[in-house]
C-alpha cells in the first residue's frame, strides 16, 4: 500500500499535484438548533490547502478554533458547512469505515502525552491497534511497533511497558510513533509539543522534522506558539475567533506580519534576549492593541475590531475578505 | 520515589536505561483491580475468606452435612447448640447448621443474578449513552429516571402475584430496577473516558464505536464495576431474605435464610437462640460483601493532597524544631534592608518516614531578592524550582519539608518558623500566585465575596471598606469593569481575567514579596504579555519584590532582574538576567538557549534545534559529581567530583561548572547535532567504570 502511494507521489510533479488536503469554507457550530445558529461559529468559513510534503502551521489564541479545525479534518467534530477534501476525495462526513479505508494515511499527534495513550494498555498494544485494524497479524504488528520505537529513539523492549513508565517527552515520542506506524501521508499535530520542556520539545520537533524529510510527510501543525510553528512550517495560517486573519509563507508572516492581530501575536511572544525583548515590549505597547478580555464582538464585520487600533466603522459592518498583500493573504481593510 | 505532589510535572524525570526501566516495570505498571487492594485490609481478607468458605461448604454440602435438611429430630426440638446439633435445631428439630449451609449456595447464586443483570445492564446503557452522543444519552437518561421512580417492592410483589415465587426471575427483575442507579454511577465515568485523547486517536484509526467502548472504555470502568457489584450483591441478599421472610421464598420444606429467620421470629421468646446462627450468617455475608466493596473502591491516592495533613504538620513542626536548634541563630548581616529575602543553603527533602525517605529534592540553594526586584527561578520540570518557591511560604506538600539552611525574611528565619507563625507571614508579607488561577478561586463564591473576605481577614477592614478596597484592587490589576467582575463567579470569566483576579487576591494583604509559580504558562501569549506588564508596573509602583518560577526564558528576559538557573535541585548559575542570557556560562544554560526556538529569527531558523540527551535524573539518582555531566556535551573527568558554585569570571554572577572559564575563552557553543545514543552516558547514582571511561574519552576528544 505504501509503495503504491510513493509511486503516485513520485509520478506526479508537485506543481500541479492535487493538494494533499483542501479545506474549503469550513464552518463548525457547536450545539444544535436555533441556539447554535445564533451563536458565532467556532470555525467561520476557513479555507486553506496543504500540498504534498508541505507543513502548514495553524496558529491562534485559545478559542480561535484551531483545534476544532484539526478535529473536523480527523472526523472527530461534526462539520456544519464547507468541504474537506483529502487527495481529491471528499471526507467531510466520512464515517469510521471510510476512514479505515483511507488506510491510515491521515493520522494525528495530540497535545497531552498523559492522556493520548491508554494507561491500561502496553505501548505495544497501543501501537499495534491501527495495524491490527488493517489486518496485520499480532507478530507482524509487534515487529513493526518495535522498529518504529527504535526509529523514535526508544528501546525496542518498550513494547511491553506501560505509559506510566515513561516521561512526558518519551510518551510524546511514542505518540509520534503511533501516528507514523502505518505510513501516513498527512499528520495533524495538535499542540504536539506544548506540554513539553524546552529540551524535550526540541527533541520532538527535530524528530518531526527528520521524519518529514525522510518520508515526505505533510503536517498540519496546530500550535499557539508562533516560534514553534516557525521552526517547522513553510506556510502559516493565523486564526482569530474562527476566521483566517492572515496566511502566507512562514517567514513573511512571522517576520513581517501585516494584519494587526498577527502583529500583536508576534510582538507578544517573548525572546530570551533581554535587550531585544525590551525593544519588542515597547513595540508591542506602541501597537495600541486593546486587551481581549471583555471583547465579544457582534457577528458581522471583522472579529478583531474591538481590540484593533486601526478599526473604523467599516470594520463593524463589512467582514474584510482575504486579499494579497506582499506574499501573504491578509483579511484587513487597512493592512 | 517523590511523594505524590498535586501538580504532577508533565515531564517527570524517569529512568532511561533499559535496566532501570525493567526495574520499574513491576512497581510502575498500572494496578489491576484484583490483588493487593483486595488483601490490603483485615476486613476484606476476612470477607473473602468467609465467602469462600460459605460457597465451598455449601457446594459440597451433600458430602459432609451431618443431617439432611428435612431430617426431623423430635428429641431435640428448638434446642440450643449441642454435640449432635452444633448450631441447634428449629421447631421441627431440623439441624440449623445443615439448613444454613445447604441453602447458602442458592441464596448467593440468585443474588449474583441481580448483580449480573444490574451491573451488566447499567454498564451497557452507560457505555451506549456515552458513545452515541447527546440525543441517545438524553433518551436513556429519561428512561432510567422513570425506572428509578417506580416502586420496586410493589412491582416485585405484583410479579410474584402473577407468576408465583420464581426466585431467579424475581432477582432478575430486581436487577433491572437497580440497573438505573448503576447507569447513573457509570455514565459520568464513561463520558470522561470517552473524552480521553486516546479515544480520539482510536477514532482516527477508524476503530468502530463498539470497538472503542469495549477496548478503551470498559477496561476503565472495571474498578467501579467490581465495587458496585460487591455492594449490589449485599443488597440482593438482603432483599431476597426479606422476601423469604414475608413468605415469598422457596416453597416450604426447602430451607432459605429469610424463611429460617421468619421461623425463628415466631419463637423469639421461647427459643431466642434460633435467630442467632441464621441472623449471624446473613449479617456476616452482607458485611463481607460491603468490606470487599470498600477495599476495592478505595482510591489509591485518596490520602495524597496538596496541603499537608495534620500528621504531616506535626512532623513538620518537629523538623522545624530540629532545624531551629541545629542552625545557628540567623546571621543578621549588617544592614539587612527591610523587604530583602535571603535564602541560604536551603535544602528540601522527603521526610524520613514513608517511601523514598531522606531523598533530597533541593540541595544547597542560595539566592537573594532585593526589595523591588524580580528574581527568576528557571529550569525544566523536576529541577526543584517549585519546591524552592513553595518552601518560601511554608507550603511544601505533605511528606516534604525543609531539611536544612535558612530562609531569611526581614532578619527572621522562615525555615525555622512554626506553621502557626507562618500564618502571620503568608498573605500579609509573602503571597502566592500559581499557574492555574482557578486553583486560587473557589467556584462556589463570587469574585467579590472571595476578595472582600480575604481583605477583611488580612487587613481587618469593615465590610463596606473592604468592598471598596476590592474594587480598587481589581482596577489596580487592570480590570476595567470591576463592578461587574465582582459579581461574577470564577467560571464565568476567561483565563486571563481569572489570573488578574488571582493576582488581586494575592495583593489583598499588601505583600512585600510575591511568589509567582509559572503565572503565565496557561495563558495565551497576548494575555501573558499583559500579565507581565501588570506585574512589572506593580513592582515599580509598590516596591514589592517577586520570585518568578518559570521555564520560559523569554519571560525571564522580559521581567526578571536576576535569574537563578536550577538543574536537578541545585542552582547551576545565577546573576543578572542580561549577563546570563546574553553570555551564559553554564553548559545547561547554553543548552536551554540553544533548544529554544524563540531564540532564532525566521530567516536564520536552524534545520535542527539543539537538544539535551536524556532526562533530568530523578532525585534518588543524583550523582555526587556534577549532576549535569551525564547529559553535557563538554563533560570531562573533572566533572565526576562535586562542583562548587564559584564566581564566574565576568561579573557578580556565580556558576557551578569546572569548565566554565575554558568554555568562555574558547567561545564554545552547544551543538545542535544529537550525540549518538551509544555515546550518551548512563545516569547511575554511582558512576560505573564504563561511564567513567566514556567521560574520559569525551574529555580527550
Amino acid at each position: 500500500m505504501s509503495t503504491a502511494v510513493t509511486e503516485r507521489r513520485d509520478s506526479t510533479p508537485p506543481s500541479d499535484a492535487t493538494p494533499m488536503l483542501e479545506v474549503k469554507d469550513l464552518v463548525v457550530r457547536y450545539g444544535r438548533g436555533r441556539k447554535a445558529a445564533a451563536a458565532p461559529a467556532a470555525v467561520d468559513h476557513v479555507s486553506f490547502s496543504i500540498a504534498p510534503g508541505e507543513t502548514v502551521g495553524l496558529v491562534g489564541e485559545s478559542g480561535s478554533g484551531k483545534s476544532t479545525i484539526g478535529k473536523a479534518i480527523l472526523g472527530l467534530q461534526k462539520v456544519s458547512g464547507g468541504t474537506i477534501t483529502y487527495q481529491g476525495k471528499d471526507i467531510t462526513s466520512a464515517g469510521a469505515a471510510e476512514r479505515r479505508a483511507l488506510g491510515g494515511e491521515l493520522r494525528a499527534v495530540f497535545q497531552d502525552p498523559n492522556s493520548s495513550l491508554n494507561p491500561r494498555n502496553t505501548i505495544g498494544t497501543s501501537l499495534a491497534e491501527p495495524l491490527r485494524l488493517r489486518g496485520l497479524s499480532a507478530a507482524e504488528a509487534r515487529a513493526k511497533a518495535e522498529d518504529m520505537l527504535e526509529r523514535v529513539g526508544l528501546p525496542r523492549d518498550a513494547v511491553d511497558r506501560y505509559p506510566s513508565q515513561f516521561s512526558g517527552g518519551q510518551r510524546q515520542r511514542i505518540s509520534v510513533a503511533r501516528a507514523l506506524i502505518c505510513d501516513p501521508q498527512l499528520v495533524v499535530c495538535d499542540e504536539a509539543v506544548s506540554a513539553l520542556d524546552l529540551s524535550t520539545q526540541a527533541q520532538v520537533l527535530n524528530l518531526l522534522a527528520d521524519l518529514r524529510d525522510e518520508r515526505g510527510l505533510s503536517y498540519l501543525f496546530i500550535a499557539h506558539d508562533i516560534a514553534v510553528v516557525q521552526f517547522l512550517a513553510q506556510r502559516v495560517v493565523v486564526l482569530y475567533r474562527g476566521q483566517v486573519m492572515e496566511s502566507g509563507p512562514a517567514a513573511a508572516v512571522t517576520e513581517n506580519p501585516r494584519h494587526p492581530f498577527t502583529q500583536a501575536l508576534v510582538a507578544a511572544s517573548p525572546v530570551p534576549r533581554p535587550a531585544e525583548q525590551a525593544a519588542r515590549r515597547e513595540a508591542r505597547e506602541s501597537l495600541g492593541v486593546r486587551t481581549g478580555a471583555a471583547a465579544v464582538p457582534a457577528p458581522g464585520g471583522c472579529p478583531f475590531r474591538l481590540r484593533c487600533p486601526l478599526a473604523t466603522d467599516l470594520c463593524a459592518t463589512e467582514r474584510p475578505a482575504l486579499r494579497r498583500v506582499g506574499t501573504a493573504d491578509v483579511a484587513c481593510h487597512y493592512a | 520515589m517523590i511523594p505524590n505532589v498535586a501538580p504532577a510535572p508533565a515531564d517527570q524525570a524517569q529512568p532511561t536505561t533499559a535496566a532501570d526501566l525493567r526495574k520499574t516495570r513491576r512497581q510502575g505498571a498500572p494496578k489491576k483491580f484484583t490483588g493487593s487492594k483486595l488483601f490490603g485490609s483485615f476486613g476484606s481478607i476476612a470477607g473473602v475468606a468467609w465467602l469462600a468458605v460459605l460457597v465451598a461448604a455449601s457446594l459440597t454440602a451433600p458430602l459432609w452435612l451431618p443431617f439432611k435438611t428435612e431430617d426431623q429430630d423430635f428429641t431435640a426440638v428448638l434446642s440450643g447448640p449441642t454435640a449432635a446439633h452444633w448450631l441447634g435445631t428449629d421447631e421441627l428439630g431440623r439441624d440449623l447448621l445443615s439448613r444454613i449451609f445447604a441453602s447458602a449456595a442458592g441464596t448467593l447464586g440468585t443474588s449474583i443474578i441481580t448483580v449480573i443483570v444490574a451491573v451488566g445492564l447499567g454498564t451497557l446503557l452507560a457505555m451506549l449513552a456515552a458513545a452515541a452522543g447527546e440525543r441517545v444519552e438524553n433518551a436513556v437518561s429519561r428512561v432510567t429516571e422513570i425506572m428509578m421512580s417506580l416502586p420496586g417492592t410493589v412491582i416485585i410483589l405484583a410479579v410474584i402475584g402473577a407468576v408465583g415465587t420464581n426466585i431467579p426471575m424475581i432477582m432478575g427483575i430486581l436487577g433491572v430496577l437497580i440497573s438505573a442507579g448503576i447507569y447513573r454511577v457509570m455514565l459520568g465515568q464513561a463520558k470522561s473516558l470517552q473524552s480521553q485523547l486516546y479515544v480520539d486517536a482510536a477514532k482516527v484509526d477508524g476503530v468502530s464505536t463498539a470497538g472503542i467502548s469495549l477496548r478503551h472504555v470498559l477496561p476503565g470502568l472495571t474498578n467501579t464495576i467490581v465495587v458496585q457489584a460487591a455492594l449490589i450483591f449485599a443488597v440482593g441478599m438482603l432483599i431476597q431474605a426479606g422476601l423469604a421472610f414475608i413468605g415469598f421464598g422457596p416453597p416450604i420444606p426447602q430451607p432459605s435464610w429469610g424463611g429460617m429467620i421468619q421461623g425463628a421470629s415466631q419463637h423469639v421468646y421461647d427459643a431466642p437462640w434460633m435467630m442467632v446462627p441464621t441472623g449471624a450468617g446473613l449479617a456476616l455475608t452482607v458485611l463481607s460483601a460491603n468490606a470487599i466493596g470498600n477495599a476495592l473502591g478505595k482510591a489509591p491516592n485518596a490520602t495524597a493532597s496538596h496541603l499537608p495533613s495534620a500528621a504531616a504538620r506535626r512532623q513538620r513542626a518537629k523538623a522545624v524544631a530540629t532545624i531551629a536548634s541545629a542552625a545557628p541563630a540567623p546571621v543578621t548581616q549588617d544592614g539587612v534592608a527591610k523587604g530583602t529575602l535571603s535564602v541560604r543553603n536551603l535544602s528540601v527533602g522527603v521526610d524520613s518516614t514513608g517511601a523514598g525517605s531522606g531523598v533530597r529534592l533541593v540541595t544547597d540553594v542560595s539566592f537573594d531578592v532585593e526589595q523591588g526586584t524580580v528574581l527568576g527561578l528557571v529550569g525544566e520540570s523536576g529541577c526543584g524550582k517549585t519546591m524552592t518557591a513553595l518552601s518560601l511560604l511554608g507550603l511544601l506538600p505533605s511528606g516534604v519539608s525543609v531539611t536544612g539552611g535558612q530562609i531569611l525574611w526581614n532578619g527572621r528565619n522562615l525555615a525555622a518558623t512554626t506553621d502557626k507563625a507562618m500564618e502571620t507571614v503568608r498573605g500579609r508579607d509573602i503571597a502566592l500566585i500559581s499557574q492555574e488561577p482557578m486553583r486560587a478561586l473557589d467556584p462556589m463564591f463570587t469574585v467579590g465575596y472571595q476578595l472582600t473576605a480575604t481583605i477583611r481577614r488580612l487587613r481587618g477592614m469593615g465590610k463596606a471598606e473592604a468592598r471598596e478596597e476590592a474594587r480598587n484592587l481589581l482596577e489596580k490589576v487592570g480590570i476595567v469593569d470591576a463592578a461587574r467582575i465582582l459579581k461574577t463567579y470564577p467560571h464565568q470569566i476567561s483565563g486571563g481575567m481569572a489570573q488578574r483576579v488571582a493576582i488581586a487576591l494575592a495583593l489583598a494583604g499588601q505583600p512585600k514579596l510575591l511568589v509567582a509559580d509559572e503565572p503565565t504558562t496557561a495563558l495565551d501569549v497576548t494575555v501573558q504579555a499583559e500579565i507581565l506588564s501588570l506585574l512589572r508596573s506593580l513592582v515599580t509602583d509598590t516596591g514589592m519584590s517577586v520570585v518568578m518560577v518559570t521555564h520560559d526564558l523569554g519571560v525571564v528576559a522580559d521581567i526578571c532582574d536576576q535569574v537563578a538557573v536550577m538543574y536537578a535541585g541545585q542552582v547551576v548559575e545565577n546573576g543578572r538576567t542580561d549577563s546570563i542570557l546574553d553570555n551564559p556560562r553554564h553548559p545547561y544554560t547554553l543548552a536551554l538557549l540553544a533548544a529554544d526556538p524563540h531564540a532564532n529569527h525566521a530567516n536564520d531558523m536552524p534545520e535542527r534545534l539543539a537538544t539535551i540527551q536524556g532526562q533530568v535524573p530523578q532525585p534518588k539518582d543524583w550523582p555526587t559529581g556534577c549532576r549535569f555531566a551525564a547529559r553535557c556535551q563538554f563533560a570531562g573527568s573533572a566533572c565526576l567530583e562535586p562542583v562548587p558554585l564559584l564566581p564566574s569570571g565576568a561579573g557578580e554572577g556565580l556558576v557551578r561548572c569546572v569548565k566554565a572559564d575554558q568554555l568562555a575563552v574558547e567561545g564554545m557553543d552547544w551543538l545542535a547535532t544529537d550525540v549518538p545514543a551509544a555515546r550518551a552516558l548512563e545516569i547511575t547514582p554511582t558512576q560505573n567504570p564504563r561511564s567513567l571511561q566514556t567521560i574520559v574519552e569525551k574529555d580527550l576528544a
